[in-house]
């Protein structure tokens, strides 16, 4: 039972963030999902340790590799995540939303 | 009135389509009049805009700072590319979190739609891992507000 806190601390971190992207698009091993970032494996293994304890990413055993891939509550994380970023950027264009209305109304009032 | 659309394209691309009730000279303005834009870029309630900079000219800076008013905050530069008055404006940013994200090339248009507008948002990153970190950083303005608000939950 991983709690909601968890996933949250757990998403917080911009790193970790991106490595569940990563992780999005397929299985992959500590080596090619510290790669692309300016960080250690070292680093990377610790990020993957605060997202496997959170329950949002699994281990695999192949061999000496232990890949990596996105639990079923990764997933939702990651999509409970671009909602809110939907969200947040809906929330923009409502006021927008609000304030052409009055722009409209503002130049009505001048032609009359 | 119409309902965000946020989708990635290809490898590097990010487009967000959303219709407005305003003809397309209004929608333009409310983006480039840093008056209008501190009324409304602003992301989760509490969040206020209290520096911004809109040089609107090719080559002109933009400069939008962010505070929670609660000692936290964050702040965006850029510069524009090309303006064409009332259908598209261009642009290049990037988030300073503090270190700078790598650019946003950002085209942005204003279709008639009716009496209203169609904005259409293409955003274009530099390779395919930027795009993913971007949306996983919590992509530009209101969004990344909204990821600096989460830290300040937890």
């Amino acid at each position: 039972m991983h709690s909601l806190d968890a996933a949250f601390s757990a998403l917080a971190d911009p790193t970790r963030r991106a490595i569940l992207a990563r992780l999005a698009k397929g299985e992959a091993t500590v080596m090619e999902l510290a790669e692309p970032f300016q960080v250690t494996q070292p680093a990377i293994s610790q990020h993957l340790k605060v997202l496997e304890d959170a329950g949002l990413v699994i281990r695999r055993v192949d061999g000496t590799k232990r890949p990596r891939r996105l639990a079923k509550a990764g997933i939702e994380a990651m999509d409970q995540w671009l909602a809110m970023l939907r969200k947040a950027l809906e929330r923009n264009y409502h006021r927008l939303d609000e304030i052409l209305a009055s722009m409209e109304r503002q130049k009505k009032g001048e032609k009359r | 009135m119409s309902k965000l659309i946020l989708k990635t394209e290809g490898d590097t691309h990010v487009v967000v389509t959303r219709r407005f009730a305003a003809p397309p000279e209004a929608v333009y303005r409310a983006h480039l009049d840093p008056k209008l834009i501190q009324k409304w870029m602003l992301g989760p309630e509490g969040w206020s805009m209290p520096v911004c900079v809109n040089e609107a000219r090719p080559g002109g800076k933009i400069r939008y700072e962010w505070t929670n008013g609660k000692g936290r905050g964050f702040h965006l530069t850029g510069e524009f590319l090309e303006l064409e008055p009332y259908s598209r404006i261009v642009h290049v940013e990037r988030m300073h979190l503090p270190d700078p994200t790598p650019d946003n090339h950002i085209e942005t248009r204003f279709d008639a739609e009716g009496t209203g507008t169609l904005m259409t948002m293409r955003m274009t990153l530099p390779d395919a891992q930027t795009r993913a970190a971007m949306l996983a950083t919590g992509m530009e303005r209101g969004m990344e507000a909204s990821y600096v608000r989460l830290e300040g939950m937890l």
